[in-house]
């Protein structure tokens, strides 16, 4: 019987038999690592959620979870493309698209928890998913024409395409709108300019890239156009792949746009209704990018926890000391009360009822919790983390939880610093006050309150 | 020959990867909170029966479970990996706990006489199967044996137990989770089966197998025989 289950466990890593690994020094193991059960009766999960949940799961801990520290150590992920068809394979990638168009024709929060538990194993991996399947694939259901949506769709979903978004440039980050890529019209579009800092730019088939029809638009978000790019046009290159604190693996770099000719035909939405398409996007990024955080907190959760429980200190283990248990009770209750706000705004918006502050609210809210969780995470580790990577990579658990660290301070500026988030939140607050026409003391102060803030320009004069 | 009925029994079992615990009162090991999922022997066996269910050779395979509630959740993974219903015999919590191999045994004979069964399919602990075909109205099995492989002709009905090396199976892709959602599930009592499920076995106590403690290292065979004779081996 024993044997049976030592050849079961050989046979989940690998399906030739290979001799068993050396053994290790007490701690990690290599392959498979158990993971903590997640309780979905408290996050209201259907079955079918449930299931998905489990299978994907199940599917990571198998294809994924033995090369996530080879992944963040060398920043690269080798067979990144028989991966994503794996991932195609089990319809994870499309769960926005419509079935007829090769996707699987489910909502928002199917797609979170796909999102979570990817993070949950590899959280580099987890943003590359989130840029494909939603930045862009999501983008082009939202935005497509008919024409649009037959070319592209089903190999993104697919896997055979990876799919990529561009907004950011060197000078335009939070000011996004600021953007310089030129887009000249003559017969097509010719793109001039740079975007940085684009996820999956390196190996993206497909790219939305957004682009300055009208420099001179006053306002200037009535500027831009929203546009397809295919790897491989003639003028459109990428240069090398950034080396990053954080996210390491999810391959990162500058797009450059040298009279790169791009037919009319492949304008997402409408000319110079671009900025529509860009901020709207944003929130729905937002919601499924919060996915991360909350897989980030699992897995620091799923390596602490059974650590805390085997380690020794002081004649007993170390998670029966109180301030120990603190520390778990704080970063349980902050994994669940995010999840129920994640959770509960994904269902809403498939619901049809989608709100930019519970949106932008969800994402800042999960990654602040998810660095904190980090940080007692590695408390809980104690001294490991500062040694050096080879043997940090013997000590799986803490190799985890350092990577759940580093993630979390881009997590929280991805798609907008927390500044930009706050302001996303308060600003809608604002204008639901200023609606106000008999103000009682109560909603004196939470106008002042909330425009207070500092260092943030009003609603009305940004747009 | 397309006619072929496969049944296969699904069992939900503690995740093979968790580190198994003793409960402090020693009457088992832990459950409660403890990540559950369906015995991996038993999905090699639903892999087999879908597989030739799309060679054709099979028409229907029907996947059951026995035990409390929770085990609809394994029933509906075996749907979504292409099972095309599900029986669940509803046992409750303490009783299943109870429930021996030969009750089982007695639930699945029934059922495969009432579901008119021609193939029973089964994680393995008996005869393994390394390859299963269908040829001529009969069923072809090979099996890996200490010398080498085995070739057997069975009549159907038959018992087939599934060894590691019988296939790879698939994960539940998320369309087919979704597809599995419309499949039938039905929840029988095995007292409606004319089953008795009382056990002859009491469990007296559970306890952790013994610590392996160090061995001892000698210089020479002489050495080692004398060491054996002292400890009373031989």
């Amino acid at each position: 019987m024993a044997s049976a289950i030592q050849q079961l466990g050989r046979r989940v890593a690998s399906w030739r038999l290979r001799p068993s690994l050396p053994p290790l020094a007490g701690l990690a193991s290599q392959r498979a690592h158990s993971l903590l059960p997640v309780d979905d009766a408290i996050n209201g999960l259907s079955e079918e959620q449930k299931q998905l949940r489990q299978t994907v799961a199940k599917f990571l801990q198998e294809h994924l979870a033995p090369k996530a520290q080879e992944i963040d150590h060398s920043n690269e992920f080798k067979n990144l493309r028989e991966f994503w068809k794996q991932l195609g394979n089990l319809g994870v990638l499309g769960i926005t698209v419509p079935v007829q168009y090769g996707g699987s024709g489910l909502g928002y929060l199917e797609h979170v928890l796909v999102m979570e538990e990817i993070s949950r194993v590899s959280a580099a991996v987890g943003l590359s998913y989130g840029a494909h399947s939603n930045l862009c694939i999501n983008q082009l259901v939202r935005n497509g024409n008919e024409a649009q949506k037959e070319k592209y769709l089903a190999k993104l979903a697919s896997g055979e395409y990876i799919g990529a978004l561009a907004m950011s440039e060197p000078n335009a980050g939070s000011d996004v709108v600021s953007m310089k890529l030129k887009a000249e019209k003559k017969d097509h579009y010719i793109l001039n300019g740079n975007k940085f800092w684009i996820t999956n730019g390196p190996d993206a088939d497909v790219l939305i890239v957004y682009a300055k029809t009208d420099p001179g638009a006053v306002p200037a978000s009535r500027g831009i156009t929203a546009f397809i790019v295919e790897k491989g046009t003639p003028g459109f290159s990428t240069s090398q792949k950034l080396d990053k604190l954080g996210m390491r693996g999810s391959n990162t770099c500058e797009l450059i746009f040298e009279d790169c000719k791009v037919p009319a035909a492949n304008i997402l939405g409408h000319k110079s209704k671009g900025v529509y398409v860009l901020m709207s996007g944003l929130d729905l990024e937002r919601l499924v990018l919060a996915g991360g955080p909350l897989g980030i907190m699992q897995a620091v959760l799923d390596h602490t926890i059974p650590y805390l429980h085997v380690r020794e200190a002081f004649g007993q283990k170390i998670g029966h000391f109180q301030l120990m248990q603190g520390k778990m009770a704080d970063m349980y209750t902050r994994l669940m009360a995010c999840r129920q706000y994640v959770y509960n705004v994904a269902k809403a918006c498939d619901d049809g009822h989608c709100t930019p502050k519970d949106c932008a609210g969800v994402i800042l809210y999960a990654a602040e919790c998810a660095t904190q969780v980090a940080l007692d995470g590695i408390q809980c580790f104690g001294e490991w983390p500062p040694l050096p990577r080879p043997r940090a990579a013997l000590l799986g658990p803490v190799a985890a939880s350092e990577r759940g660290f580093f993630p979390t301070p881009h997590s929280v500026l991805k798609l907008g610093t927390a500044e930009l988030h706050l302001e996303a939140l308060s600003a809608p607050v604002t204008e639901e006050m200023k609606s106000e026409e008999k103000t009682t003391r109560g909603h004196q102060l939470l106008l002042h309150s909330a425009t207070s803030l500092p260092g943030l320009p009003t609603w009305s004069r940004r747009y | 020959m397309a006619e072929l009925r496969a049944l296969v029994a699904v069992k939900r079992v503690i995740d093979y990867a968790v580190k198994i615990r003793v409960k402090p009162d020693r009457t088992g090991v832990v459950t409660d909170g403890v990540k559950h999922s369906m015995n991996p022997f038993c999905e090699i066996a639903v892999e087999e029966a879908v597989r030739l269910k799309e060679k054709k050779l099979v028409k229907e395979v029907i996947a059951v479970s026995c035990g409390p509630a929770q085990c609809q959740e394994t029933i509906r993974t075996a749907l979504a990996m292409g099972a095309d219903r599900g029986i669940h015999v509803e046992v409750p919590a303490a009783e299943a706990e109870r429930l021996g191999p030969l009750q089982v045994a007695r639930v699945l004979a029934k059922l495969a006489e009432k579901e008119k069964v021609d193939l029973l399919l089964l994680g393995k602990q008996g005869t393994f199967a390394s390859q299963v075909t269908v040829e001529g109205g009969k069923l072809k099995v090979e099996r890996e044996i200490d010398g080498g492989l085995e070739t057997l002709h069975l009549k159907l009905p038959a018992v087939v137990t599934a060894d590691l090396r019988l296939n790879e199976p698939r994960y539940a892709t998320l369309p087919n989770i979704m597809k599995a959602k419309k499949k039938k599930m039905e929840v029988i009592k095995a007292g409606d089966l004319g089953v008795d499920l009382t056990s002859k076995i009491s469990v007296v106590s559970v306890e952790d197998p013994p610590q392996r403690t160090a061995g001892v290292k000698v210089e020479t065979t002489e050495d080692l025989v004398a060491k054996l004779r002292e400890i009373g081996r031989i």
